[in-house]
């Protein structure tokens, strides 16, 4: 269990140390570490968990942190006190290096800022972070499989196991991208349809 | 010594905004502003120096405010009570969550909404990754490494933190590179 605390804390300090641009990309790190590489958790508890987090006040990186850090012990059979442990570890872990860098930043800013070199850095990290916000929506649709060099793709059941969650993804989307409804507003009338529709 | 902010004071106001921010930093923004100025804690011409700043760094937006003006106001003390008080009440509310929802999950009914739940979180990903590619993808080359960093993070199963790694390197490399050359070309 202490091996596996030492893990969640250098996990999620790495994940702290990486994320560039908001709550989203914090999650697409969280989800790649804790679920693709670690396999810790599942994909439809991780879905679970983003749900949850965005519907809970405070910020979604840190309440999706708080919450795998609790998940990530209890699945791995320790009781609650230990679950609180994990969410203590990494929600600490995961503020850490913002904690070091923002003090580093603020004697430094004044020549940091507007210099060509960080913005020419900046100007390349901020694309990628949004292909890793892609990646993390992919992940949690789509799983593949590599047998050598012949990809096989096949759609994650636990997330959409028939065409009434697809229908509810469309739905979704459309709801949030064109008509800017409230995300929170969407969760909730999706667990209503879910307690109709199943 | 001017009369100091009194760090019982900034944990609580760090807690009402950390309490009251549902959907993520940038909701943060005008709450901390409202309350800061308020009190006469920080100028109205600070602010975008201190969003500017706490964008930068890596981390929480929320959170690398709070450690930023806890700083202002009282050094390393002021930015750690910020800090917790702006993780605190979140900290407290999801893990009281966590444990309740751990016996519930099995549940029928609970099983049921998070099915209707589940494919919809995706969607709510998807929206803001497309919002902030039209936002901020202004070049080709811009839109080839989003598509480079989905491919190989969501196909290719590489980890995104050496993706990062690596596209950090190569832009430092690549932007010093062009520093100098323009430097010799002036020179």
């Amino acid at each position: 269990m202490i091996a596996l605390l030492l893990k969640l804390f250098w996990t999620f300090f790495v994940i702290g140390l990486f994320t560039f641009g908001g709550g989203y990309a914090m999650l697409s790190l969280i989800q790649a570490q804790v679920v693709v590489e670690h396999a810790w958790l599942t994909e439809s508890t991780f879905a679970d968990i983003v749900a949850i987090s965005q519907m809970t006040p405070g910020p979604i990186g840190i309440n999706c942190a708080t919450y795998v850090g609790y998940d990530v012990m209890t699945t791995a059979g320790a009781g609650h006190l230990m679950g609180i442990v994990g969410s203590l570890t990494a929600t600490l872990a995961i503020t850490l290096p913002s904690f070091f860098i923002v003090l580093t930043l603020v004697r430094f800013y004044t020549r940091v800022k507007g210099s060509r070199v960080f913005e020419g850095v900046m100007s390349v990290i901020r694309p990628a972070v949004v292909g890793l916000i892609g990646a993390a929506a992919v992940i949690l649709c789509v799983s593949v499989d590599w047998n050598g060099l012949v990809p096989s793709f096949s759609i994650v059941r636990d997330n959409f196991p028939d065409w009434k969650s697809w229908c509810l993804f469309a739905a979704a989307f459309v709801a949030s991208f064109k008509f800017k409804v409230n995300p929170i507003l969407i969760i909730v009338l999706a667990g209503v349809l879910g307690l109709l529709l199943y | 010594m001017e009369e100091r902010v009194r760090l019982m004071e900034i944990f609580g106001v760090f807690a009402k905004v950390g309490a009251f921010t549902i959907g993520g930093g940038y909701a943060m923004i005008p709450i901390i502003q409202r309350e800061m100025s308020s009190r006469g804690w920080i100028g109205d011409d600070e602010l975008p120096d201190i969003i500017a700043l706490a964008q930068s760094a890596p981390g929480i937006l929320a959170v690398n405010m709070s450690i930023f003006a806890g700083y202002k106001l009282r050094g390393i003390k002021g930015s750690i009570v910020a800090t917790l008080g702006s993780i605190l009440p979140c900290f407290l509310t999801i893990l009281l969550i966590a444990i309740v929802f751990s016996s519930f999950k099995d549940s029928p009914v609970v099983v049921r909404i998070f099915k209707g739940i589940r494919p919809v979180v995706a969607a709510l990903i998807a929206v803001p990754m497309i919002n902030m590619a039209l936002k901020g993808n202004h070049t080709w080359w811009a839109w080839a490494i989003s598509a480079f960093a989905l491919v190989a993070v969501a196909f290719l199963k590489f980890s995104p933190i050496y993706i990062l790694l690596v596209l950090i390197v190569l832009a430092l490399a690549f932007t010093l590179y062009r520093e100098r050359k323009g430097k010799e070309g002036r020179g």
